[in-house]
């Protein structure tokens, strides 16, 4: 073993490195946007009277959780130009990323909505609020509370699972690495900075989830 | 798609349930060493443990699997993709599998500790006959959870260059220029691996919520 340890090339590529970690929060932010938004409305349609409906989002629900992200790219990477959509490759990935989180989000969400008990629905509604306002005030807040901690530990899953888009070559960490490292060959220096890099990047996730955590969810509960 | 391509992924779906068996078995067996580690009571072996699973907690798979398979390059072990995934994949599960059970060991009740030292039993016997049947028991959802995780994690071996089902989609897809059809059908394949397992984990979590109650 006579191999010397050379980071030089990692220190020549640590502005481009910083910049894609912005990528990488980019792809992460929009993608548990899209996430909540898929997760909301599928949770609503789970649980409409129409049949139909509810068993479509139970399939959805399950094909997601049950096939790998990085098939879940691939086809969408391939499917969006046929459907008429051409895309980069960034906003290709959001998709993909916001599609597998909302699935989550949808089983998530729908164990805080289960645990909101019929009984203060039916007091909201007693008391003439509108179906709507139930649901954001009655149903939405405090479920929100009770699935905090999962839904957020499903966002730093969904941040980490961010570098399974530089299969598609979009913009974040993992495929800018890939290119330093396929430029000088120093695969391991590369790669320990790169996942140092993300140990920090979800320790700051994390840090930011507490943080908005104690400011909004502090209030006692009875 | 024609026979000969269909035959070329179960080819590729074999060394992904291949990758998978392996990943798990040995997952299980360093995964039991970090969680009794991680609940031995002495700290130096709990702070490095803890150490252990936030690093792989807090980095995605396709890192951790690049500097495995880089760094055992380096450090002179030669290994072909095959047995270099499989070591990432290893330690990746021995930090999942660790921290879960950890949970599950720390959710048996303290008296079960508690009269089995009274009864004088040594911490081999403790751990083996009393605390770890009913931890076992507890973890089995989470387990089978982590399990799924683990077969969908295997895709992406295909990334640092191993052929398991994920590649040889892409290998077909670039061959037939049929990628919707062949990421489908790779996509179908993982489904009916992981949908069982899915399904039971679901089954056994509510029978324990049930008995519990």
């Amino acid at each position: 073993m006579n191999y010397t340890l050379d980071f030089t090339p990692v220190i020549e590529g640590l502005p481009n490195l910083l910049w894609a970690c912005l990528g990488t929060f980019t792809l992460a932010i929009c993608g548990m946007l899209l996430a909540i938004v898929i997760g909301i409305g599928g949770v609503i349609l789970r649980q409409s009277p129409v049949k139909l409906l509810r068993w479509l989002t139970i399939a959805f629900v399950e094909l997601i959780r049950n096939t790998p992200f990085l098939v879940q790219i691939f086809f969408i990477y391939f499917a969006l130009p046929l459907a008429g959509i051409r895309l980069d490759p960034t906003p290709t990935a959001i998709i993909a990323l916001g599609i597998n989180g909302g699935a989550y989000a949808i089983e998530i969400i729908r164990g805080g909505v289960q645990s909101i008990s019929k009984g203060q629905v039916e007091a909201g509604l007693a008391l003439g609020l509108h179906k709507a306002q139930v649901f954001r005030l009655i149903v939405l807040k405090p479920a929100l509370r009770a699935i905090y901690p999962s839904l957020t530990s499903q966002f730093i899953l969904l941040t980490l699972t961010t570098s399974i888009a530089s299969a598609i070559s979009a913009y974040e960490l993992t495929s800018v690495s890939q290119r330093i490292e396929s430029d000088s060959f120093r695969s391991f220096e590369v790669y320990f900075t790169v996942t140092a890099f993300y140990l920090v990047i979800s320790w700051v996730m994390m840090r930011i989830f507490a943080l908005f955590s104690s400011r909004y969810f502090s209030y006692p509960v009875k | 798609m024609g026979r000969d391509e269909f035959l070329f992924l179960l080819a590729g779906l074999k060394w992904t349930v291949a990758l998978s068996v392996v990943a798990f078995l040995f997952g299980c067996i360093s995964g039991l060493l970090v969680a009794l580690a991680r609940t031995s009571g002495i700290a130096i072996l709990e702070r490095l443990t803890a150490g252990y699973i936030a690093i792989f907690q807090g980095t995605p798979l396709l890192m951790q699997l690049f500097v495995v398979y880089y760094g055992l390059a380096l450090i002179g072990i030669q290994m072909d993709a095959w047995a270099a995934v499989s070591v990432g994949l290893t330690l990746h599960a021995s930090a999942f599998l660790g921290e879960i059970w950890r949970g599950s060991i720390e959710a048996v009740p303290r008296g079960q500790t508690e009269a089995a030292k009274a009864l004088s039993l040594g911490y081999i016997s403790r751990m083996k006959d009393v605390v770890l049947p009913q931890a076992i028991r507890i973890s089995l959802p989470a387990t089978i959870g982590f399990l799924v995780q683990l077969i969908k994690g295997t895709s992406l071996a295909s990334i640092v260059g191993f052929t398991e089902l994920t590649r040889a989609g892409n290998i077909i897809s670039n061959q037939i220029f049929q990628p919707l059809t062949v990421f489908g059908i790779v996509g179908v394949l993982y489904f009916l691996m992981c949908c069982p397992l899915t399904i039971y984990g679901a089954h056994l979590e509510r029978k324990f919520v049930a008995a519990s109650r």
